[in-house]
């Protein structure tokens, strides 16, 4: 025994130091070495994941470009800008079909996000595509596929007020079977409170969203004719 | 307390078929079970954690086998979970090249094997006292069994729950999802039954051997 606690304190913190710090380097290099490898992958991967959404939602859209919008106005993304990353969606002749938003509220579980189209012309959403959620499994993860529920997005009513400062009508979740207005949506049975989270989301994200939008309209049409102008030379 | 030499293991079909039925991780030391209850509400779910798993406990059972001489003691554990987290977050990134869809649905599962007790468990009580050969062999037969047993209550899981197999299904459209069973209880009640089947299975073998002891000794 006495020999094993002698034998034991011989380990130097050299030696300790020297395994730790080697061990540290090799992992360090492996990570990066992979990260570097699969980084271009994985932002294809978001790339095309994001598109592929945006489509969905705005109809008719075949390119998209990507601005940062908030209260000091709106600016291409990549700049430096305060406010959210929002995607403008072009028909096949460079016109502006729609805008697609990202919003997100507490659901049932967890928060849940969504990506959702807004015409400027009709002042309504287009559509919505659930990005991320973990709801109940057969109930509450309907609100991703549930055709019913899906059809209360395409023309929601968010008409602004006459301030064009919010909206009109405040966009809300009721009660299966009793919707009666155009900015109402039409829960699904048994998925209450996950119909209105994507309600409260929708309400919240339009209310600050959609006067902006409005507000820099120019911005999003001429944006697009200086990036096609190029492309045309 | 030094490490005393360790026997060191001929690598024979033994050290690979271990991992699957005597010593099935899940199945018979009940270890790593938070992956196995959460991840497993789907069949591919259950095979990307599987494999995952499989590849992290091959490369860290390689490295530290390999550097099993030059590690002391005292910073043998914060070695071990530094090689085993950099082959996780190697797999993480591989994923995510792989498909987003597949790393969604695995969640935060993924980054929890660091702490996955199966794989600590062979590095410490395996890996770090044989040679590189046994070492490949035994994670690899662990790896199996883990991703086997994922597969029976991942399979089951997305039948019973889904009624499909690979998102592709397998009753008549008027099949009614027994949709608890890709809940969390579900993840309990199936290995519960798998359990139940394994421990019956054995004490049948044990009672067949004891008869024919029994046949034997009357006989002679």
């Amino acid at each position: 025994m006495n020999e094993s606690v002698q034998l034991r304190s011989q380990t130097s913190s050299l030696a300790m130091l020297r395994t730790l710090g080697g061990i540290a380097m090799i992992s360090g290099f492996l990570v990066v070495l992979v990260f570097q490898w699969t980084r271009p992958i994985i932002a294809e991967n978001k790339r095309i994941a994001i598109e592929k959404a945006v489509f969905q939602v705005v109809p008719n859209a075949v390119s998209r470009k990507d601005f940062v919008l908030g209260p000091e106005g709106i600016s291409p993304f990549g700049r430096k800008a305060k406010g959210e990353t929002v995607y403008a969606a072009y028909n096949s002749k460079g016109e502006l079909q729609g805008i697609a938003l990202e919003a997100a509220a507490p659901g049932y579980q967890d928060v849940i996000r969504i990506l959702y189209g807004y015409s400027p012309k009709c002042e309504c959403v287009t559509g919505i595509k659930v990005l991320k959620m973990t709801e109940t499994p057969g109930l509450g993860d309907k609100i991703a596929y549930d055709p019913d529920f899906l059809r209360n997005f395409y023309g929601l009513d968010g008409t602004l007020n006459e301030a064009r400062e919010g909206l009109a009508h405040a966009i809300v979740a009721v009660k299966h079977g009793s919707k009666t207005e155009p900015w109402q949506i039409d829960a699904i049975s048994g998925a209450t409170i996950s119909s209105k989270a994507i309600g409260r989301m929708i309400d919240a994200s339009g209310a600050r969203m959609f006067p902006l939008i409005q507000r820099h309209l120019a911005g999003f049409r001429q944006e697009v004719v200086s990036a096609e102008r190029p492309d045309e030379s | 307390m030094t490490t005393a030499p360790h026997k060191q293991e001929q690598v024979t079909l033994d050290t690979f078929l271990r991992g699957i039925w005597e010593e099935n991780p899940v199945f018979v030391m009940l270890l790593g079970m938070c992956p196995v209850l959460a991840v497993t509400n789907s069949t591919l779910n259950a095979i990307a954690m599987g494999l995952a798993t499989l590849f992290v406990l091959v490369a860290s059972g390689t490295l530290v086998s390999l550097l099993r001489k030059m590690i002391p003691r005292e910073v043998r554990i914060a070695t071990y979970i530094i090689i085993i987290a950099t082959f996780v977050t190697m797999v993480d990134y591989a994923i995510q090249a792989i498909s987003l869809d597949l790393y969604n649905s695995l969640g935060a599962f993924i980054q929890l094997i660091v702490v996955n007790c199966v794989i600590l468990g062979r590095a410490e009580a395996y890996a770090s006292r044989q040679r590189v050969g046994a070492a490949v062999v035994n994670a690899l037969g662990m790896g199996v069994g883990f991703t086997i047993a994922l597969l029976c209550l991942g399979t089951v899981r997305e039948l019973l729950g889904a009624g499909s197999i690979l998102g592709y299904p397998v009753f008549s459209p008027d099949f009614q999802p027994w949709v608890v069973m890709i809940l969390p209880p579900g993840g309990f009640f199936v290995l519960g039954s798998w359990l139940l089947l394994f421990e019956w299975l054995k004490q049948r073998r044990e009672r067949r051997t004891l008869q024919s002891e029994g046949a034997t000794a009357h006989g002679s």
